[in-house]
């Protein structure tokens, strides 16, 4: 069935649309990313504009979260007190991403930008989860029921003053980490235009060593601050959110949301974790490729915004 | 409309020598809604000539079509340390979001290159650049409206009959701009352009399109909210369906 979306101006099909709703919906879920990594090229393949695929995700994003939150909070797998003190972090980090956004803009190299940045961060951080996780798994199976269990590990990160007890997560540390990391991922998604939950999540399972079943509903939680904050900032400043095109996408993404949450039940921690480093690599690598490879096309063509 | 361009011909006065278009549009308007995909446009007409027509001189129509012309920037991607990066850029000034070229005969046939210039028909002189520099940037807005099914040219699309009536139908793409599609309908004889008539299509958003379109630019801030507010919803909907559904 073929919809023509107000804003984006191009028809699409509509159950394509809520198909790839419903696959990021699924990832979000398991994994506790957004997926704005993954909405913005998936509607980009179908003719959706990037401009209406950055904002319009961002608002499906909300949903998703929304609906994976909830499902987490039944669990008690959310911990909010955690997810404030990075969305605090996340607000000054953003601020200051805005103002690079702009001047990278105004140079005209803020594709480049964008695209080194998810090369670097995708790369990095998902081998880093694949080593570690895959040597977890590795363990567990050598040695049985027989290892020691810890909650995690003490780190330098333990060391810091302003102390505070953050329940949920077991978890009694100084706020000067979750705040740093919270303005580093804002800074990163304000830039790259995504939520930021591939870093975040294993920023809070490495850096801050929470448990890996309540880092998903934190993430989560506070992605949806950081994305709604986007949705309205694009919308006010742009008018490039397109609520036909956000329609379909949260009808397959809450439901997809539901699907994940459900699903990353079964899974093991590290079998979780091997999974989404496995994702971030594949993106990671598609993004290398395409700066390395000739272009078919060496022109592109943009819209010029009228002063 | 068969009759209507017969009662046409039989109403035309007969003295003189000159020949003139008379041309009509399937329909002067498309509305854009939200099961819009794509629609067909028939251009007809007919010549009228107040003398017996000339015998063995060639009569061509060229019809073209033109959507509302849009500023852009066009980026050339350059190798730098191995990897590909945005290099240089044209601004070439507002260029057709939809062009399409019909014609009766083959366009170097039925066009004299000096009228061409003159009158800006096909695609190549429409995308013509001031310098050496900008043609490569103005080939490549060609090429790639071409692929998008933007720009074609339909070469001895247009059935003449008996030189005097003729028709085409040119296919509106569903990736639709709106504003005022041009029409301009042109007859040659041996290349020179004899008549030339413009008509015009209004393309407008109509219904939902319309409602969703004038809210997201003119209530900005609240259209924003609404999209959240939307998200919220089915975000708690669904949470709270599957959570009854107990599975």
């Amino acid at each position: 069935m073929q919809l023509y979306l107000p804003i984006a101006e191009v028809a699409v099909n509509a159950y394509a649309l809520i198909g790839i709703g419903g696959l990021v919906g699924f990832l979000s879920g398991l994994f506790g990313v957004g997926g704005g990594f993954l909405i913005t090229p998936l509607l980009f393949m179908i003719g959706v504009p990037p401009g209406v695929a950055v904002a319009t995700g961002a608002n499906q994003v909300v949903a998703s979260s929304i609906s994976g939150v909830l499902a987490q909070l039944k669990r008690k797998a959310v911990d909010f007190r955690m997810g404030a003190v990075l969305l605090a972090g996340g607000l000054i980090g953003s601020a200051i991403g805005i103002w690079v956004f702009a001047r990278l803009t105004a140079i005209g190299q803020v594709d480049l930008f964008v695209q080194l940045a998810y090369v670097l961060f995708l790369g990095v951080v998902g081998a880093m989860m694949m080593q570690e996780s895959l040597r977890a798994l590795w363990r567990a199976r050598r040695a049985g029921a027989a290892q020691i269990r810890r909650a995690h590990v003490h780190t330098w990160v333990h060391g810091m003053p302003l102390k505070m007890k953050f329940r949920a997560s077991g978890l009694y540390i100084s706020v000067i980490p979750p705040l740093t990391i919270g303005a580093f991922v804002g800074f990163l998604s304000a830039v790259m235009g995504v939520g930021g939950g591939f870093i975040m999540v294993p920023a809070m399972i490495y850096l801050l060593g929470m448990p890996t079943k309540v880092v998903i509903g934190t993430s989560l939680f506070q992605i949806i601050f950081t994305t709604a904050f986007t949705t309205v900032m694009h919308a006010v400043s742009s008018q490039s959110v397109d609520i036909m095109l956000a329609l379909l996408l949260i009808l397959g993404g809450v439901v997809g949301a539901q699907f994940g949450a459900r699903f990353g039940v079964r899974l093991k921690a590290e079998q979780l974790r091997i999974l989404l480093a496995g994702m971030v690599l594949l993106v990671c690598f598609k993004v290398a490729l395409d700066l390395v490879l000739t272009p078919a096309e060496l022109y592109s063509i943009a819209p010029m915004a009228l002063p | 409309m068969k009759r209507l361009i017969l009662a046409l011909l039989l109403l035309l006065p007969l003295p003189g020598a000159a020949e003139e278009i008379v041309a009509g549009l399937s329909q002067s308007s498309v509305s854009i809604t939200a099961d819009y995909a794509g629609s067909e446009i028939l251009i007809y007409g007919a010549v009228k000539r107040e003398a017996p027509i000339a015998p063995g001189r060639g009569l061509r129509v060229i019809i073209t079509v033109e959507g509302p012309r849009l500023p852009i920037v066009v980026r050339r991607k350059e190798r730098s340390w191995g990897i590909w990066m945005n290099d240089d850029r044209l601004r070439p000034g507002p260029v057709p979001s939809f062009y399409a070229v019909a014609s009766s005969a083959p366009l170097d046939v039925a066009l004299l290159p000096e009228e061409d210039l003159r009158r800006a028909i096909t695609l190549p002189r429409i995308l013509r650049g001031e310098d050496n520099t900008a043609q490569p940037f103005l080939d490549a807005v060609e090429r790639i409206g071409r692929a998008e099914g933007r720009y074609f040219v339909q070469e001895n699309s247009i059935a003449l009959t008996e030189e005097t009536l003729f028709r085409t139908d040119v296919g509106l793409p569903s990736d639709l701009t709106e504003g005022n599609y041009t029409v301009r309908l042109f007859l040659t004889r041996e290349g020179r352009v004899i008549d030339e008539v413009k008509r015009t299509i209004w393309v407008r958003k109509a219904g939902l399109e319309r409602f969703l379109y004038e809210a997201a630019h003119q209530w900005p801030l609240l259209y924003g909210l609404a999209s959240l507010m939307l998200a919220g919803l089915a975000g708690w909907g669904a949470a709270a369906l599957f959570a009854r559904l107990r599975w």
